[in-house]
């Protein structure tokens, strides 16, 4: 009973830490990422005792500014929504994770113990419940600071993130019906089968067009350039205009730790989560756990090493995708709202719709 | 209140009624102001838009905020001194500005430099036109969202200044020229340090081109934005870029041939849409162009002196100065309060083709009350026809019915330079 | 293996609730306790590039950004509905195909018409 309650904190607790270190570290890998494209050397000035860490100094002192700066309410403004909006910007974020499977289940005293927070049938349907209610951080923080550039960008980002979602909601549908199940952690398992006994099943390659999709609609979730529309800072300044300190921070946390999450998602159900290929564990592969090469080639390993590989993996995949995703941030202008509207409706909506309808004939001819 | 307005009329015919109070707005109108401390009006700027949602229906701007006063500064200047108040117009291309403020007194004295003090001014010109059409290409970019493209470009400015410092001893405020030619003669190697600069900055602009003019995004965020008429562009009295993006192939340096551009195999590129596509298309390849000035300037530049021999204009060397009374002599005489050099009392309009267009010094000197000879050391009126100024008039209607997301490229595109524009 | 409350999902995402509210509730707190305060009537007025705003900046706003929401509810709808299809599609053979594939036609021809009357556009 109480071992239970210890490992539930346990889990929440390392998905926290997970996500904020990730989101800490974000930050300091945008600022070196974007210097290493443009040309420069990015973020090396602040350290402790001598000690920089190649600019990670930098990223606490922004953490410690945030904290110790003025916690500003507009007295003209909403002062309660204005107050709650940036919860809404992270809040979701963090309870979004639950469901993710970061490695496979463990078998600790004949118990086991599934890595994730929440085993839910519905996990897809949690994440997008979940992830839409981001958008109310960014609308109540426009409403609320009566501002008129806060309430262009609130405007903009809420037609934004919610043309975004229906993509995102039509997108997932077809890795849906590959896998013919919402668990995220059941849909991880049926990525380690083979095609053809040689390509892993993984999302992007049963459904490349759903992770084409996929991929621009999250990253418009994110409201990062080249969607950044409602923060949009040379245009309209942003949503977040009239925040200071950390609950400006908590937006920008938020985003941040949105990029790790994406990740998460992306990895889980394109990327085979915490899958690597050929690699099996013993009640997976009549008790041989370890590689199974397609070209008949066995290379043993110990349940223990599969677990940290598979958590590794899903380390890797999920740090390779924010990668991506700071790599596009930084190549890319940002679009007008009526291009991004056209994108979104015009463009991706009847594409999605097409790849639900390819599938399902693709599906039935092959299960028949 | 009733929903009456007042009618005024605007200069170019056009009527616009101006709502007196907000109750006189339609109710889904917000009245919002961009700038002047805005991220993208560089300050100094302050456009007041009148909002449906993202749409702009009507737009005024407000300059000024940078005004210093330089006509009138330079009116208590001696003719060089009046140099550094020049600087500090186009702060971006400033070559250009000096070179174009001592042509128009050098028309004035009727004074030709000898060749190889032209050349070194055409140089100077080029590299700083490369530098503002970097800058304004590259900050453009980077209000889109490329802040990429924006840092790349600032690596190739950075080659231009550093060539500059090299000549001058400063980037920005360069002070390079002086009424009757130029302070000294080029450092050894800048001939050389030129053809690298050309090659650094053809790299990187190709760099660039990959990344704008490929880019989908880019190219649907400025094509048939901020357009404007051929027809309209002239009778705002658009030139450089502006003009040139609408397709009129008017350039100063080719259709008032100065310094040796004639001499010189260049092409003057036009678009045709007159949008903000067309003025990025044009910088590049003007940069191009200017490139390939360079490279011909580096190889055919002839020796010999780089000032006129004038001893009523250029000081003496400082071996002279220091070495013999001859020297001393002149010197005083040209350094002293009450002395200096003697233009004789007329008026001329002079203009070079600086980053943004066509920059014209209309220079007037009147004959000093107390000088016998008809002539003063000090300008009696130095006046400056900015470029951008009539770019800037012409911001509502570029960008009337337009988005607010759009205001922000357009306005890149007219590249305004807060210096010359408020002067 | 032995079953305890902490198996049931709802009491885990309680948890997850509280601990995920209270690190957000602890940012914010940390942040109006630590920071100083200071206010005057020019700091109180909204932030507009320097000028003084005339209007409240909440007022009536154009119609656009509702229809896009309005539309956004008809398709989120429509994704509510083609969840559990998905799930069980293979089960549902043919039939539910088509059945499915009819609706998305209707829907697509609703899209079709708020495309056609300019819902996503400003002009």
């Amino acid at each position: 009973m109480w071992i239970d309650l210890v490992i539930l904190l346990a889990k929440i607790a390392v998905v926290f830490a997970g996500i904020m270190t990730g989101a800490f570290v974000l930050t300091w890998a945008e600022r070196k990422q974007s210097a290493l494209m443009a040309d420069r050397i990015g973020a090396n000035r602040c350290a402790i005792l001598g000690i920089k860490l190649w600019g990670l100094i930098n990223s606490l002192a922004d953490a410690l500014k945030l904290i110790f700066k003025e916690d500003f309410l507009p007295p003209k403004g909403l002062r309660v929504l204005h107050a709650i909006a940036p919860i809404f910007a992270m809040f979701p974020v963090f309870v979004t994770f639950a469901v993710l499977p970061f490695g496979p289940p463990l078998q600790i005293a004949g118990k086991e113990i599934p890595l994730q927070i929440l085993t839910l049938d519905i996990g897809l349907l949690y994440i997008l419940a979940f992830g839409g209610m981001a958008v109310y951080g960014v609308m109540l923080a426009g409403w609320a600071s009566n501002n008129k550039y806060s309430l262009l960008g609130g405007m903009r980002g809420s037609a934004q993130m919610i043309s975004y979602e229906i993509i995102i909601g039509l997108s997932l549908i077809g890795p849906v019906m590959v896998f013919g199940t919402l668990d995220p952690g059941r849909m991880v398992v049926a990525q380690n089968d083979l095609l053809w006994g040689w390509l892993p099943k993984w999302g992007i390659i049963v459904q490349p067009l759903a992770f084409l999709l996929f991929l621009p609609a999250a990253m418009a979730e994110t409201k990062r350039a080249p969607f950044d529309l409602p923060e949009g800072e040379s245009e309209i300044i942003g949503f977040s205009l009239e925040y200071s300190g950390m609950r400006w921070g908590m937006f920008f946390l938020g985003e941040f730790a949105e990029i790790v999450v994406l990740g998460a998602v992306m990895a889980t159900v394109f990327f085979g989560g915490y899958q690597v290929p050929y690699l099996f564990s013993g009640a997976e592969a009549a008790s041989l756990p370890g590689f199974h090469f397609p070209w008949g080639g066995y290379l043993p390993l110990g349940e223990w090493w599969i677990v940290a590989l598979r958590v590794l993996s899903f380390g890797f995949k999920v740090l390779c995708l924010m990668w991506l995703q700071m790599q596009i941030r930084w190549t890319f202008p940002r679009f007008r709202y009526d291009q991004l509207m056209r994108v979104s409706w015009r463009e991706m909506m009847p594409l999605a719709l097409a790849n639900i309808a390819v599938t399902g004939i693709v599906i039935m001819l092959v299960s028949r | 209140m009733n929903g009456e307005s007042k009618t005024v009329v605007e200069p170019y015919g056009v009527e616009r009624a101006v709502p007196e109070t907000e109750a006189e707005f339609r109710q889904e109108e917000m009245l919002l102001n961009l700038g002047p401390s805005h991220p993208s009006m560089h300050g100094i700027v302050r456009i007041i838009t009148k909002l449906q949602g993202e749409l702009v229906l009507d737009a005024e701007v407000e300059i000024g905020y940078l005004h210093r006063a330089f006509e009138k500064s330079c009116e208590a200047t001696t003719w060089n001194q009046a140099l550094i108040y020049t600087d500090r117009l186009n702060y971006v291309s400033t070559c250009i500005n000096n070179v174009g403020y001592c042509m128009a007194v050098e028309k004035l004295l009727e004074i030709e430099l000898p060749p190889r003090g032209q050349y070194i001014r055409t140089m100077l010109c080029e590299v700083s036109r490369i530098a503002d059409h970097l800058t304004c290409v590259g900050a453009a970019a980077m209000e889109l969202g490329a802040f990429t493209v924006f840092l790349y470009m600032m690596i190739a400015r950075e080659y231009c200044y550093e060539l500059i410092e090299d000549y001058c001893g400063a980037r920005i405020t360069t002070n390079c020229s002086r009424v009757g030619g130029m302070p000294h003669d080029l450092s050894d190697g800048w001939l050389e340090k030129v053809r690298w600069t050309v090659g650094k900055v053809r790299h990187i602009l190709k760099e660039c081109d990959i990344l704008l003019t490929y880019n989908r995004i880019f190219v649907d965020r400025t094509k048939g934005i901020g357009a404007i008429s051929k027809e309209r562009a002239l009778q705002y009295g658009f030139t450089g870029p502006m003009l040139r993006a609408c397709g009129v192939p008017y350039d100063v340096r080719k259709d008032h041939p100065y310094l040796i551009y004639h001499q010189l195999d260049w092409t003057v590129p036009v678009g045709h849409r007159g949008d903000v596509l067309d003025r990025y298309l044009v910088r590049m390849e003007e940069m191009e162009q200017s490139c390939r000035i360079l490279e011909q300037c580096a190889g055919k530049i002839p020796g010999g002196p780089v000032s006129c021999d004038d001893k009523q204009v250029m000081l003496p060397d400082k071996k002279d100065t220091y070495g013999n009374i001859e020297g001393l002599m002149n010197h005083f005489k040209l350094i002293m309060d009450g002395h200096g050099i003697r233009v004789p009392a007329g008026e001329v309009y002079f203009s070079v083709e600086a980053g943004n267009g066509e920059l014209g010094f209309y220079v007037v000197s009147a004959p000093d009350e107390n000088s016998r000879d008809g002539c003063n050391n000090r300008p009696w009126r130095v006046r400056c026809r900015p470029p951008c100024l009539s770019f800037v008039a012409a911001m509502p209607e570029m960008i009337r019915g337009l988005m607010v997301a759009d205001v922000v490229p357009t306005f890149g595109s007219i590249n305004m330079i807060g210096g010359e524009l408020d002067r | 293996m032995d079953s305890s409350v902490f198996d049931n999902n709802l009491i885990r995402f309680l948890f997850l609730f509280g601990a995920a509210g209270g690190l957000v509730a602890f940012f914010v707190a940390l942040s109006a306790w630590l920071g100083p305060k200071s206010m005057n009537e020019t700091k109180a007025e909204p932030f507009e590039t320097g000028m003084i705003p005339k209007t409240d900046a909440r007022r009536p706003f154009p119609i656009k950004y509702y229809l896009v929401a309005i539309v956004f509810i008809v398709f989120d709808v429509e994704v509510a509905f083609l969840y559990p299809w998905a799930v069980e599609f293979r089960n549902l053979g043919a039939a539910g195909f088509i059945s499915m594939m009819i609706f998305l036609v209707i829907l697509l021809v609703g899209l079709f018409y708020a495309v056609r009357k300019r819902v996503f556009e400003w002009k």
